[in-house]
């Protein structure tokens, strides 16, 4: 057997949260002179995570990006027939590097801004990074939904211990809203199992459950991956969540765990249950432009920056969804796109409102104004940012965008319109808002002597501003890797 | 005329649980007070050295003309007991010292109600049923009020002790009743009988008993209560090796003595309905608990529920799923309750979940561990009670028991609440005092049953093989 690379990318972090821990047990707390906790802790949380992703480079290499289906697949009997089996394609590939780039830059960005109780933290992040990747890898629903779920536990706790004002309330409401789909999941999960006789990923997409059946599988798997992903009308714990999570958690939220929602469309709904998928595209489709229509005018009305952000997420996830459920090639291309290229944009606008938060301590729009006076870099980086969110021609938000509708358009014109609107909307949001926070004169006195972004936020911010642009110009190199999986999603359609 | 191969196969632990007993209320007449110390350990090792022979003797037997018959099932369910039992008996010891109440009587009752347990286990007639359930049902009535002087324990063993009887009585009516119209007390007998609407009354009477002493609804009213007044390691005595063996038990009357009446359904519509019921109450009752024993006595309905969901799946299924479940669940309370027996402040014990505040920065190992086993007694991925919840979801769809699925999953949520409320409690809050520390055992426990749940949720394929094979033996 070759050597367990996915294993090895999946479990490093967890290892070396054990081994933080070990050494925290046995050491204790250390204090500085000035009464703040030691951050050395943090530097080796950075360790193993910046590890991760240079293991997670080596995956990349060892993919054969001409092969076909599932690769680097490992296999180890778990019980009564379930298998612990990891595998990626073109997709989960992606997605595991998006993981392990996000989560070094959330824990780099988190130097100096967290103050208490460190060891927890990094332990918690690395946690929640083995639980992330062990997603994109599963290849059996059992395992699927194990890490699945599992990674509620250390987001709840980042939300609750490191979060704002109204943190426990967040936290409960997000761990809760997704519990509830979840176990709706986990029955199907086990009626599938009983079923079929496997958990096998590639077994039970051969398998064809009969149609009644695909209907409610796919509705209790839709019940997780909406609440996940946020689809409206289930979306209202994101805003919570976001607004009281730091700013890593924020980046990870976002720019990660919403991926899952649409990760699992993808792999399991559509190649599992084609015809339901084909039943419900209607409904599915209704309740995208809702959310993108309905979400961009919420963003709108937003005072606080993050909310703002939260649901312009809920509304970028709506073309997710759209395209997906346009049964389209193209249209599956640009939703994977989409889910890569909003986890680069939402990630780098959390962290640029983290920025400005870090310094005044207030995430209140009207608290803002005139940045561009005093942080010229930084007015740079928050307008990039937000013309990728906005969709503009060069970065990647426009290529996801464009390509959701396209696809949309194809299989039914009126939801594309919708969603047409909401790309107009996203302009209205988040040129309002960063007119409001970076033009105009400084009214706030406090904002006379704010700093422009130092090295470490630099260091955080470009290399996503460079795979957004690079993303935006060269997005050929995410097609050809993602071609293969999107057709894969598609091969059970009925006629497609 | 004794076949002692035959005895040895289906009884050799209650042997030598009795014979120990016996010894050792003979040993404590002598020598008095002197035995206190040694006794502990002594009962453990014996109920350690019982586990054993219920797994040396597996396969089990049948003796004294059939009024006991043990299966690999029951066996199973022995050993799991015998050890809890063992462990509950360790972590006493402290406790009882501190209190003054370390005596040698508290490990003999330990012992006879783990007999009881055995023998109940045993049964194949209605009558060692009965006599089995007394000898638990007397020993745990005193352990329930062992701190005489405590007022709360005294009325906690009242309570026990009156609602028990009525439960014993409601039992023995229902035998008396199933033996009028079956024409016999033994379960082979009973299972070939005709359901008339006489039997299905007593069918409905025992079980209406039995549901008494697993707790569930609507027999669970006494839980919460003796589970806060019953001193700390009585309960953790409670909460795990009676209620393994009873929901064993259960199981076993009613695969075994009333597999006629599953063809029309009916007993299944009984279980199913008090599986939902213990569910609901149980998950609904625990969320305004400030007090955690109570609230894990409102906690363990509920898992009872869970189990019983498995039951009423039928033997096919639901007999595999039944021991995986309740292994977990056991597991888990053991160190849940070490959890509340290492709450102690200024020489008392407090129980109240916010005495817990900010464990985390105090003990984070402490913390660690009983998130951990929150966890798995959860049912969340993570632990080993995930795959014990997961047999049960399994069992339920196979039986075609969708109703009770939908609810089993609310009430897991609602559950995840608590859980997680105590979660909150240990991470987020501002830190309480520091607890003083407790003896070696307890802590053990702790760690030793979070590190035993983690590590049956990777390497479950031998104890899921077990258990599968335990069930055949019930089936055979």
């Amino acid at each position: 057997m070759d050597f367990p690379i996915l294993s090895a990318v999946t479990f490093v972090p967890l290892a070396g949260a054990i081994l933080i821990l070990l050494v925290k047990m046995l050491t204790g707390t250390q204090m500085r002179p000035d009464g703040s906790e030691d951050d050395r802790v943090l530097y080796a949380g950075l360790l193993f995570s910046v590890m991760t992703f240079v293991i997670s480079l080596v995956m990349f290499l060892s993919y054969d990006l001409n092969g076909t289906g599932y690769q680097l697949v490992e296999e180890v009997d778990w019980f009564a027939g379930i298998k612990y089996k990891m595998g990626v394609d073109g997709m989960s590939l992606l997605l595991i590097l998006l993981t392990t780039l996000l989560t070094p830059i959330a824990i780099f960005g988190s130097i100096g801004s967290v103050k208490h109780r460190l060891t927890e933290y990094i332990v918690s992040f690395l946690v929640l990074e083995t639980f992330m990747i062990g997603v994109f890898c599963a290849l059996d629903l059992v395992v699927f939904y194990v890490f699945f779920e599992a990674g509620l536990i250390p987001m709840f706790i980042i939300i609750g211990v490191w979060g704002g004002i109204d943190r426990i309330y967040a936290s409960f409401k997000f761990f809760l809203y997704t519990l509830l789909g979840s176990l709706f999941m986990l029955a199907a999960v086990v009626y599938m199992y009983l079923t079929a006789g496997t958990s096998d990923v590639m077994l039970l997409e051969q398998y064809e459950f009969s149609k009644d059946a695909q209907t409610w599988l796919w509705l209790a798997f839709f019940a997780s991956f909406a609440v996940k992903l946020p689809m409206w009308p289930v979306h209202t714990w994101l805003p919570d969540a976001h607004v009281q999570a730091p700013t890593a958690g924020s980046v990870i939220l976002a720019g990660i765990l919403l991926k899952m929602g649409g990760y699992g469309f993808l792999r399991f709904s559509l190649p599992m249950f084609p015809d339901a998928s084909v039943l419900f595209q209607p409904f599915v489709f209704s309740i995208s432009v809702i959310a993108i229509v309905y979400a961009s005018l919420v963003a709108w009305r937003q005072t606080d920056m993050k909310k703002l952000i939260a649901y312009s997420s809920v509304a970028h996830m709506g073309f997710v969804t759209l395209g997906i459920f346009s049964f389209t090639e193209i249209g599956v291309q640009g939703a994977i796109f989409q889910m890569l290229s909003h986890g680069l944009i939402s990630g780098a606008l959390f962290l640029i409102v983290g920025v400005v938060y870090d310094r005044m301590h207030t995430r209140e729009i009207s608290a803002y104004g005139g940045l561009v006076h005093r942080m010229p870099i930084y007015a740079t980086l928050f307008m990039l940012f937000t013309m990728a969110n906005v969709g503009l021609p060069g970065t990647s938000g426009f290529v996801g965008e464009i390509l959701t509708m396209v696809g949309a358009f194809q299989a039914n014109t009126w939801a594309a319109a919708g969603a047409a609107l909401g790309v107009i909307f996203s302009a209205v949001y988040m040129l309002t808002l960063y007119r409001r926070t970076v033009f105009g004169e400084i009214t706030n006195p406090d904002l006379e002597n704010i700093q422009d972004v130092n090295l470490k936020e630099l260091i955080c911010l470009i290399p996503l501003a460079i795979g957004t642009i690079l993303l935006g110009i060269l997005p050929n190199l995410i097609f050809d890797i993602t071609r293969e999986s999107s057709l894969h999603a598609l091969a059970q359609m009925a006629g497609g | 005329m004794f076949d002692f191969e035959a005895i040895l196969n289906a009884i050799a632990p209650e042997l030598l649980l009795a014979a120990a007993g016996l010894l050792g209320v003979t040993i404590g007449a002598l020598i008095g007070d002197r035995f206190n110390g040694l006794s502990f350990k002594l009962g453990a090792l014996v109920l350690f050295a019982a586990a054993v022979l219920a797994g040396i003797y597996w396969d089990g037997g049948r003796a004294f003309d059939g009024l006991v018959e043990t299966s690999s099932f029951a066996n199973f369910a022995k050993v799991v007991s015998f050890i809890c039992g063992g462990i509950a008996l360790l972590m006493a010891e402290g406790f009882l010292r501190r209190h003054d109440t370390m005596r040698y009587e508290y490990a003999l009752l330990v012992i006879f109600a783990a007999l009881g347990m055995g023998m109940i286990l045993s049964s194949a007639n209605f009558m060692t049923l009965y006599l089995g359930v007394e000898t638990l049902s007397l020993s745990s009535y005193v352990l329930a009020s062992f701190h005489r002087d405590s007022p709360r324990s005294a009325e906690a063993g009242l309570k026990y002790f009156v609602l028990g009887a009525l439960a014993s009585g409601l039992l023995l009516y229902g035998i008396s009743l199933v033996y009028g119209f079956a024409g016999g007390t033994s379960y082979e007998i009973v299972a070939d009988a005709d359901a008339s609407l006489g039997f299905m009354f007593g069918m409905v009477l025992m079980i209406t008993g039995l549901a008494f002493k697993v707790s569930a609804a609507p027999m669970h009213v006494w839980t919460p209560d003796v589970y806060e007044g019953a001193p700390s390691p009585v309960v953790a005595f409670f909460a795990t090796a009676p209620k393994m063996a009873s929901m064993v038990v259960f199981a076993i009357i009613m695969f075994t003595a009333f597999p006629q009446v599953t063809a029309f359904e009916n007993w299944q519509l009984i279980i199913g309905i008090i599986a939902a019921a213990s569910m609901l109450i149980g998950s609904f009752g625990a969320l305004p608990q400030a007090n955690l024993k109570r609230l894990l006595g409102y906690s363990s309905i509920a898992n009872m529920g869970y189990a019983l969901v498995a039951v009423a799946a039928g033997v096919q299924y639901g007999a595999g799923a039944l021991l995986i479940f309740m292994t977990a669940y056991v597991i888990a309370s053991l160190g849940l309750f070490g959890g509340v027996l290492s709450m102690r402040r200024e020489g008392g014990m407090v129980e109240n979940i916010d005495e817990l505040a900010g464990l985390i920065r105090r003990q984070p190992a402490l913390a660690t561990a009983l998130t951990v086993l929150l966890v798995s007694v959860s049912g969340f991925p993570l632990a080993f009670g995930f795959l014990g919840k997961l047999a049960v979801l399994e069992a339920g769809w196979n039986g075609g028991l969708m109703p009770l699925i939908i609810i089993l999953v609310i009430s897991s949520v609602v559950a995840m609440y608590y859980y997680l409320r105590i979660v909150k409690v240990m991470w987020f809050d501002q830190q309480a005092e520091d607890f003083e520390p407790v003896d070696g055992w307890v802590t053990g426990v702790v760690y030793v049953t979070a590190i035993v749940s983690v590590l049956l949720l990777i390497f479950v394929s031998p104890f899921s093989e077990l258990a599968a094979s335990a069930a055949a033996g019930l089936m055979s």
